[in-house]
């Protein structure tokens, strides 16, 4: 039986990492860079979500099927977000 | 063996078999949340791009230090789960007991932390529905950002509570030493969905708490 045990270490690096991430995107909003802010804002959560489903939620030891699973549950995700915003950024003000 | 097999369904071919479908399975419905999460980002995101000086004026009035600690909150209580599956795959009893509970005291703590913040907007008039007020420019397009901000949060917080009810049922079987080396798919399987719920919120923190 294959089971995949990841190391105390890799978790406690991680959360120190998600930790760490958590105060740097606190601190960057609290500074004012225009557009930049929420690009940055979301760009750091990506990274700690990405942290979190590949080590807490084992997303990089899983297999194949799990992964084509995540794979469309995000490409509908874009699906929905870019499809509807289609209709907000092309409207002419009038 | 024997007590291997006794874990085993019988239209399973193998344990291992059997914890890839039900892991699996939890990520479609998984998956379904995301769409749920989704379609709330997605309406959030229409609203603030329509009205982003309002949205940033609105997201002053919540305190960015309650959201930033209860953001740490769930990440070391996701970490807690984390070492309880280890525990499990190890047979380090104690860690599965004490990661479990850390993680159900931090997902109370998180709560407490988010009723006291409910109970200010109440006293502040932030309710959207009850007796709204606003006292600066645009209070019809501030009361879109509190009711989006009341919905993401608060569907987030019903994941949360069915999250702790799970975590609980875990601790419990695990001190009456039902999960084991062999057979610990409901703590992997549950702590997906935990660390689901945590993901939300991440997105929801810089979100809501954080806009300038």
């Amino acid at each position: 039986m294959t089971t995949r045990v990841v190391s105390e270490s890799t978790y406690i690096f991680v959360l120190l990492a998600l930790l760490v991430l958590t105060v740097v995107t606190y601190l960057v909003s609290r500074v004012d860079l225009g557009k930049l802010n929420v690009v940055i804002a979301l760009a750091i959560a990506a990274t700690k979500v990405s942290l979190v489903a590949l080590y807490f939620m084992h997303a990089r030891y899983s297999s194949r099927l799990t992964r084509v699973v995540i794979g469309a549950g995000l490409a509908w995700l874009a699906i929905l977000l870019t499809l509807t915003l289609t209709d907000y950024v092309t409207r002419t003000k009038f | 063996m024997s007590e291997a097999r006794s874990y085993l369904e019988l239209h399973f071919r193998d344990l291992e078999q059997q914890r890839e479908t039900a892991e699996l399975g939890m990520w479609v419905f998984l998956m379904t949340e995301l769409l749920l999460f989704g379609g709330l980002f997605t309406a959030y995101t229409v609203y603030r791009s329509t009205y982003p000086q309002t949205f940033a004026l609105a997201s002053h009035e919540l305190s960015a230090p309650i959201g930033t600690i209860n953001t740490a909150v769930l990440l070391v209580s996701s970490f807690g789960v984390a070492l309880s599956v280890h525990g499990a795959q190890v047979n380090g009893r104690k860690r599965l007991l004490v990661g479990l509970a850390v993680a159900l005291l931090l997902g109370i703590v998180f709560l407490v932390l988010k009723g006291y913040e409910y109970h200010d907007h109440y006293v502040h008039h932030q309710v959207p529905g009850l007796d709204f007020a606003w006292t600066r420019p645009q209070p019809e397009q501030a009361q879109v950002f509190f009711f989006l901000y009341f919905l993401m949060t608060g569907v987030h917080a019903v994941h949360l509570i069915i999250g702790i009810a799970i975590v609980t049922v875990l601790w419990f079987q695990s001190y009456r030493r039902r999960y084991s080396p062999e057979y610990y798919t409901p703590v992997e399987v549950g702590g997906l969905y935990w660390h689901f719920v945590d993901v939300i919120w991440i997105f929801l923190y810089p979100l809501l708490y954080l806009i300038r």
